[in-house]
C-alpha cells in the first residue's frame, strides 16, 4: 500500500511538470492553432542558460529568475524574427519551421554546452522542511513552484488589461485590432510566456532527469499527451491532463508494463484521445450555427 | 463646417479584385452620415477601407492625418471605432470584459470605469448581464454591447455596419433612437451603412448612394429622400 501511494504521489509531482509543459503548448495553440514542436528544446536551452549561470557562481534563485527573464525575451524574439514572416503561410510551413527550430536549438545547445550529461542542482535541501514520507523535498518544492506559476498565470490572464487583451487577440484577432490591440505583439507575448513556463519546467525537471540536450524529449511527449487529454484549447484542462498523465504513467510503469515501456503510455494516450475523444476530456466541443 | 474625415480617389481591393473605384466622400464633424446601396455596392468595404482592413489606394484623412497605409490598430488609436458586420463581440468573454476591451487603448482608468457605468445606464439590459458571456446574449443585446464597446474608445468617428441586421423592428427602433441620442448628446460623429434606406435616411444628416463601387448620388438626407430614382429603387414607394 505504501509503495502504491508513493507511486501516486510521485506521479502527481511529475504531473506538475507535464501540466506546465502542456500549458505552454496550449498557450501557443490557442492564439495560433499551431502545436509548437520546439517547446521542449527551447526549455532545454533555457535550462542550459541557468546551468551556465550557476556554474559562474550565481546564487540559485538569481539564476532562476534571470533565466525566466532571458527565456521570455528569447520566446518573443523567436516569434518576431522567425514565426512572424510565416504567420499567414499554410500550416505545413509552420510545422516545418517548428521542426527546424527544434533541430537548431538542440544542436546549438549541444554545440555550446556539449552532449555530456550534467547534474543540475535542486534548490530544495534533501533533509529540509519540505521532505515528507511520501514526497522528496524536490518533488514538493517543484510542485509548489509550478503551482505558483499556474496561479500567477491565472491572475495575469484574469485580472490584468494585457492578459485580457491577449485572450481577446487569441479569440477574435479582427475584433481585437478594432479595439486597438496590437495582435501581433500579443502573439509574441504568448511565445514569451510559453518559453518562460518551459524554462521553469526545465529547471524543475533537470535535477531528476539530468541535463543534456535531449532532456525534454520524453517530457514533451508526456506534455503533448497531457494537452490533448485535457483538451488542447483549455488551459485548466491541460494542467489536469498533466496530473492524470503523471499518475497513469507511474502506476502503469510500476505495476503493468514496466518502466522501460513507460513512454508508450504517452503515445497510447495521444492516439487514444485523438481517435476516441478528439476534443479531449475538458475541451470545448465547438458547434457552429450555419 | 469642419470636415472630420475626407476620402479622395479612394479605391479598395480584395486581392486582385477592385471593389471601390475613386470614391470621394466627406464626413462633417458632429453629424451622422449614411452610405446606402444595394448588396455588393461596396458599403461594408468603404468602412473596412477607412479602418485599413482591406488594401486601398487614394487618400483618407481624419482631421488632416492620413490613414492610408496605417495598421488597423493605429487607425483605431486615432479615434475611429468600428462596429463591424456580425458585431464582432468577443463571445467567450463577459459583457464587462468586452466593455473593458473597448477602452483598452485609453490610459485614464478612472474615466474608463465611469464610461462603463454610463454604458450600463444607457442599456440597462447590459448591466443585468454584465458577468454573462457575450455569446449568450440575444441579437439585440449583442448589438447594444457592440455599440457600447465602440463608444468606450470615446471615438471621434463611429463606424456602424448594418446596425439593424437580423433584429426585430422594435429592437431596431430602440437602437436607432439611442444612436441619435449618442450623436446629439455626446456629439459623436457617425458613418452608418444600412440596407434599410428609409431608416438610415431618417437618422442621418447626409447621405451617399453607392452603386457598384462608385458614388452615384450624394446630398442632405431630406433631399436624397425626395429623389425620384432613390425612392423607386431603395425606398419602394
Amino acid at each position: 500500500m505504501d509503495a502504491f501511494l508513493h507511486q501516486i504521489f510521485s506521479g502527481l509531482a511529475n504531473g506538475c511538470i507535464y501540466g506546465s509543459v502542456a500549458l505552454a503548448l496550449v498557450m501557443i495553440y490557442q492564439s495560433t492553432h499551431h502545436i509548437n514542436f520546439a517547446q521542449g528544446e527551447l526549455a532545454t536551452f533555457s535550462t542550459f542558460i541557468a546551468w551556465a549561470l550557476i556554474e559562474r557562481g550565481w546564487p540559485y534563485w538569481g539564476a532562476f529568475f534571470a533565466t525566466v527573464g532571458i527565456s521570455f525575451a528569447m520566446g518573443v524574439l523567436v516569434q518576431r524574427l522567425i514565426l512572424r514572416p510565416v504567420e499567414k503561410a499554410p500550416i505545413l510551413t509552420n510545422v516545418i519551421v517548428f521542426i527546424g527550430l527544434l533541430v537548431i536549438f538542440n544542436s546549438v545547445a549541444g554545440w555550446i554546452f556539449d552532449y555530456t550529461i550534467k547534474s543540475f542542482p535542486s534548490p530544495f535541501a534533501q533533509k529540509g522542511p519540505l521532505a515528507t514520507a511520501w514526497f522528496s523535498a524536490h518533488e514538493v518544492g517543484s510542485a509548489l513552484v509550478m503551482l505558483c506559476v499556474l496561479g500567477a498565470l491565472y491572475a495575469f490572464f484574469r485580472f490584468t488589461p494585457i492578459g485580457l487583451a491577449m485572450r481577446a487577440a487569441a479569440q477574435n484577432p479582427d475584433s481585437a485590432r478594432l479595439v486597438g490591440i496590437r495582435v501581433s505583439w500579443m502573439l509574441a507575448m504568448g511565445w514569451g510566456l510559453a518559453s518562460a513556463i518551459g524554462a521553469v519546467a526545465g529547471m524543475m525537471v533537470a535535477p531528476v532527469v539530468y541535463l543534456d540536450p535531449n532532456m525534454m524529449g520524453g517530457i514533451l511527449l508526456y506534455g503533448f499527451a497531457a494537452a490533448l487529454l485535457g483538451g488542447v484549447d483549455n488551459p485548466g484542462g491541460a494542467v489536469l491532463g498533466g496530473f492524470i498523465v503523471g499518475v497513469l504513467e507511474n502506476l502503469l510503469g510500476a505495476y503493468v508494463i514496466g518502466t522501460e515501456l513507460k513512454l508508450s503510455v504517452a503515445l497510447v494516450l495521444i492516439v487514444g484521445t485523438l481517435t476516441l475523444k478528439p476534443n479531449g476530456l475538458f475541451g470545448k466541443h465547438v458547434v457552429t450555427r450555419v | 463646417m469642419a470636415k472630420l474625415l475626407q476620402a479622395t480617389g479612394l479605391c479598395a481591393y480584395y486581392g486582385p479584385t477592385q471593389v471601390l473605384f475613386n470614391v470621394d466622400f466627406a464626413i462633417e464633424a458632429g453629424q451622422i452620415t449614411t452610405i446606402l446601396g444595394a448588396n455588393g455596392a461596396g458599403k461594408t468595404t468603404t468602412l473596412r477601407a477607412i479602418c485599413q482592413m482591406v488594401r486601398t489606394t487614394g487618400s483618407i484623412q481624419i482631421e488632416g492625418q492620413e490613414l492610408s497605409g496605417k495598421a488597423t490598430e493605429s487607425v483605431v488609436r486615432l479615434g475611429v471605432a468600428h462596429v463591424p458586420d456580425g458585431r464582432g463581440t468577443f463571445t467567450a468573454l463577459s459583457v464587462e470584459e468586452n466593455l473593458k476591451l473597448g477602452g483598452y487603448v485609453r490610459r485614464d482608468r478612472a474615466e474608463v470605469a465611469r464610461d462603463i457605468e454610463k454604458a450600463y445606464e444607457r442599456f440597462p439590459r447590459l448591466a443585468e448581464r454584465r458577468h454573462q458571456q457575450a455569446g449568450t446574449l440575444s441579437g439585440g443585446e449583442q448589438q447594444m454591447l457592440a455599440i457600447s464597446r465602440a463608444l468606450m474608445l470615446r471615438p471621434k468617428l463611429l463606424l456602424l455596419d448594418e446596425p439593424s441586421f437580423g433584429l426585430a423592428p422594435l429592437v431596431v427602433a430602440e437602437i436607432f433612437r439611442i444612436m441619435r441620442r449618442i450623436n446629439e448628446e455626446d456629439g459623436v460623429s457617425m458613418l452608418v451603412v444600412e440596407q434599410n434606406a428609409s431608416l438610415a435616411l431618417g437618422l442621418a444628416h447626409h447621405a451617399y448612394l453607392l452603386e457598384t463601387g462608385s458614388v452615384a448620388l450624394s446630398g442632405p438626407s431630406d433631399v436624397i429622400q425626395r429623389d425620384e430614382s432613390v425612392r423607386r429603387a431603395y425606398l419602394g414607394h
